[in-house]
């Protein structure tokens, strides 16, 4: 920065991998986070489809017990620390600068350090599995993704596991920090708190959720390591630990992180369904107070997943209020996107069929999540395959679908070009109709009593096993179609207008398409 | 592939049928398995209330949701309206959801209430959860009786990767076991669940019971049996490899047949325990013959050790092994205590003196291992 002015230094983009290790560019740094999280996705849908290869039918043909148990622990690790999350720090990345008309993030080079971390957590946690060389030797974790006590503790690797969580957790705060600091500070003028759109205010609340419990969850891997490798019994109920102590603070940091995976998803969805219905967001503050009152109860229902574990009665009965006191919350947001569509202008671009799928299916999940909180009706639920079901609505249909939304709503944006119709079109209905055949067969083998984390089963699930791992492999191919029609927009496409969509509104659709490397240096007006 | 055509052809055309009709799809377990005490009624009412008032709710919300879809579209010339807040719809639609939960919680709440209450029990039955099987205790007029309960054998071959056999001609497969808990009908039977290594969960979905069996707590709960018969379940918290492999199979019979039961029980126990303090020397081959059994059965060391001796997945092989091959005492060691912070649980509590001394002697006779014969006095000595 000596020679050059700083004008002219923000004018040149660098070229090769200098540009992708080095950048503190908030646009580079948000694609990098979409394509590490796609990676991801499409690893940890391998996994899956090994475990729906074994569920095709019963008997063991494929894996073995050990081998498939590392398989849905490391489906469950990838998707959730891998793809789901990384990829909404990936919108937030490229999103929030432009929705709330800021330069860059405010921490730029954190957010570079925030990014390059996570390929090395990700390859903490695979690496055992190659250990020996033999893939097939099953030296992966293999404890399930809730990593309960004292059977992790059994796992001779657990360092590699205990590492990656570390780092991870790390990338999560720094990132957090990044775009906490980005709202607070860097808004364009005139724009107060309650006129921001709702994806930066679900995003401003995920931040907070995610600094308030990753220290928790690092507590808890800190606590395993320690029990593990220095002679401390925080879980060993032999040296007068507590194994139940594991799972309330796992918990205590699991609860909201179910949230820090969903909010973002109602931020994004908030934007598209008032675009494609030429209306303005009804109830834009019980909006933010839904969001913020569903963030507070996220900390104090951590135990409705634990109600086998036997509490007190009184304990039971506490986090059963307090868990199906969500619904209300939760019912408001449906009820506003209902009410937004309700004598508006719609029109079904592709982004808002992901919306209202997302809208459907999700309040699926969320009605499930209504019947999981009756703690009665929960012992017979709990650990079975209802389970699975439920949280594959909220997770794949909501906070998958929600992100496929956004990509599919901003990309023009980003890339300047807009994609293929025909092939987003295969892309919605394929993955649509295969999600659905995939986990809607799971609320009936759950309810009929299979367990869930089974690498084998009684003959009366096969029926709807075979329609589950059908559904798995087409939802699986569909989203080849997806990595066929990016990289096609990437490379070109009909040019894309500014505005892109009809209905658009908000600071990133008045800048160019694609949107230049270095926006809005000169700070917009907000009325 | 091993899945008979029909199946295949029969889930698709299921899927399809429930698509078109609810009605076609009377073969398909699409809910709770019948429940067999009034607790697990209740349960299941509770569970349908919720259901339909969730079914409830969509109508009315999707109804909306679709008629605007269809209704307000651009392509009907819709314009749209102005609008964007109504503080008394929103205060309507907080207070309704608000409402209708305190209906739901009224009756959970009684339904939980009775669940956790395990007082006034006509008998106690200990469940332990172990790696992978399950170990019942009984009181039998002061003599304790017990005995392990793991996965039939059959079903243990048939489930083996490769193993070539097919599992769809295996009647109930993966419930069955080789030692069935039995209890009596119309007893409120109290359940004292705990486990020995890492946490297990004991379920009965027929008889609503669930609790989680962990290590340092025993958790309390109850059931009760309203008809005779065999009742299945499987445990339902991961516990390592072979969690899906140690069902649980539950016999109720009338109390008389429980009692006779329960007295056989007791003199084979009581049996057992002579023989097994009784001084006596025995010949290796003896040792060895009953310790493969035990390998093979109620010790349930072939599920990490393998029935070769090779170990399985990541566990130790046992064939010429340091400890196996080596003196005696570094091998009782680690049979009766166990090595905390592993899955090599301590057998000392699991299995008596005799079993202790029949298991290691067979380990370090079998699979080309030649050491030295172990005696139930040496594990005497050794406690
Ligand atoms: C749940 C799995 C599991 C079962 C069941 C099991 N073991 Fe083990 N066993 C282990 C593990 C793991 C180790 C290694 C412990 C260590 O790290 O030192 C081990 C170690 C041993 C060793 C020492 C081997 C050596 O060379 O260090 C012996 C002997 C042994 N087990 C005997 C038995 C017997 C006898 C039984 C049945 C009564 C049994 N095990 C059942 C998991 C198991
Ligand atoms: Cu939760
Ligand atoms: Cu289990």
């Amino acid at each position: 920065m000596t020679a050059t002015t700083h004008e002219e230094h923000h004018d040149e983009i660098p070229t090769g991998i200098k540009r992708w290790l080095f950048t503190t560019n908030h646009k580079d740094i948000g694609t990098m986070y979409l394509w590490f999280s796609f990676i991801m996705l499409l690893i940890g849908g391998l996994f899956a489809l090994v475990i729906r290869a074994e569920l095709f039918q019963p008997g063991m043909q494929v894996v073995d017990p050990n081998f498939f148990n590392m398989m849905t622990t490391l489906h469950g690790l990838v998707m959730v620390f891998g793809a789901i999350m990384p990829a909404f720090v990936g919108l937030a990345n490229w999103q929030i600068p432009l929705m709330v008309g800021a330069p860059d993030m405010a921490l730029p080079r954190m957010n570079n350090w925030s990014f390059w971390i996570l390929p090395f957590a990700g390859f903490m946690l695979l690496a055992p599995m190659f250990v020996g060389g033999n893939f097939a030797s099953g030296q992966g974790p293999a404890f399930g993704w809730t990593f309960y006590e004292p059977l992790s503790g059994q796992y001779d690797k657990l360092v590699f596991f205990v590492f990656a969580v570390h780092l991870l957790g790390f990338s999560s705060i720094m990132g957090s920090i990044n775009i906490i600091a980005t709202i607070l500070n860097m808004r364009a003028p005139g724009m107060t708190l309650m006129k921001m759109p709702m994806f930066v205010w679900t995003w401003l609340i995920t931040a907070f959720l995610l600094i308030a419990v990753m220290p928790v969850l690092a507590g808890v891997v800190t606590m395993m390591l320690t029990d593990k490798y220095f002679g401390t019994s925080f879980f060993d109920a032999a040296g007068g630990g507590d194994p139940v102590l594991f799972q309330h603070v796992f918990w205590f940091f699991g609860h909201p992180e179910v949230y820090i995976m969903i909010l973002p998803a109602f931020g994004v969805v908030s934007e598209i369904i008032p675009t494609f219905a030429r209306k303005k967001l009804f109830g834009y503050a019980s909006m933010v107070y839904a969001t913020a009152s569903i963030a507070f109860l996220s900390f104090i229902v951590w135990a409705h997943h634990m109600f086998t574990v036997g509490m007190p009665v009184a304990g039971e009965l506490y986090f059963m209020y307090a868990t199906v006191l969500i619904a209300v919350p939760t019912g408001v947001k449906v009820f506003n996107w209902i009410s937004t569509m309700y004598r508006g202008s719609m029109t079904y671009e592709i982004p808002m069929l992901w919306a209202l799928c997302f809208v459907i299916l999700f309040t699926i999940g969320g009605f499930s999540g209504l019947m999981l909180g009756v703690a009665p009706a929960d012992f017979q639920y709990h650990d079975t395959y209802f389970v699975v079901a439920h949280f594959h609505y909220v997770l794949v249909s909501g906070s998958l679908f929600g992100l496929f939304a956004g990509v599919y709503y901003w990309l023009p944006k980003w890339t300047g070009n807009m994609y293929s119709n025909g092939l987003a079109q295969l892309h919605f209905w394929l993955s649509t109709i295969a999600m659905n055949l995939t986990f809607f067969p799971m609320h009936f083998t759950g309810l009929a009593g299979m367990p869930r984390r089974y690498a084998d089963y009684p003959l009366q699930f096969t029926e709807f096993n075979v329609m589950s791992s059908v559904g798995a492999f087409m939802f699986g191919f569909s989203q080849l179609i997806f990595l066929w029609l990016v990289i096609k927009t990437i490379k070109g496409g009909e040019k894309a207008t500014d505005r892109v969509w009809e209905g658009s509104h908000g600071l990133e659709w008045t800048i160019p398409s694609p949107a230049p490397y270095h926006s809005f240096t000169t700070a917009p007006e907000v009325k | 592939m091993k899945l008979p055509f029909e199946r295949k052809t029969h889930a698709i055309s299921a899927f399809l049928l429930m698509l078109v009709s609810g009605s076609a799809l009377a073969d398909y377990k699409l809910n709770f398995q019948e429940p067999v005490n009034q607790l697990g009624q209740e349960i299941f009412d509770l569970h349908m209330l919720v259901f339909w008032i969730c079914v409830g709710i969509a109508l009315v919300v999707f109804s909306v949701m679709f008629y605007s879809m269809i209704a307000h579209r651009k392509s009907k010339g819709a314009v749209a309206a102005d609008f964007h807040e109504n503080t008394t719809v929103e205060v309507i639609w907080t207070i309704i959801p608000f409402i209708i939960l305190i209906s739901v919680a009224i009756p959970a709440t009684s339904t939980l209430i009775k669940i956790e209450d395990t007082g006034d029990a006509d008998i106690t039955i200990k469940v332990t959860g172990l790696q992978w099987k399950w170990k019942y205790e009984y009181d039998a007029d002061g003599t304790p009786v017990s005995f392990i309960s793991s996965l039939h054998p059959d079903h243990n071959k048939a489930r083996a990767v490769d193993s070539g056999i097919d599992v769809t001609k295996i009647e109930n497969y993966l419930l069955e076991v080789d030692n069935m808990m039995v209890v009596p009908v119309n007893k409120k039977i109290r359940l004292l669940v705990t486990s020995d290594d890492v946490i297990h969960s004991w379920w009965v979905p027929q008889f609503a019971t669930k609790k989680d069996a962990i290590p340092g707590y025993v958790n309390e709960t109850w059931t009760s049996v309203d008809k005779p018969g065999i009742y299945r379940g499987q445990c339902t918290e991961l516990c390592g490899k072979d969690h899906a492999f140690m069902p649980i199979v539950v016999k109720a019979v009338e109390e008389n047949e429980y009692n006779a039961w329960l007295a056989a029980k007791k003199t084979e126990a009581v049996a057992a325990a002579a023989e097994a303090a009784a001084d006596k020397v025995w010949s290796k081959d003896e040792l060895v013959a009953r310790g493969q059994e035990i390998y093979m059965g109620k010790g349930g060391c072939f599920g990490c050790h393998g029935a070769n001796g090779e170990g399985v997945a990541t566990f130790p092989k046992l064939a010429g092994s340091a400890i196996t091959i080596g003196p005696d005492a570094a091998h009782i060691d680690v049979v009766v205590n166990g090595k905390p912070g592993t899955a090599m649980a301590a057998y000392g509590n699991q299995l008596n003196d005799l079993e202790l001394a029949a298991v290691i002697t067979y380990e370090r006779n079998a699979w080309g291992n030649a050491a030295s014969v172990v005696q139930p006095a040496d594990i005497k000595a050794a406690r």
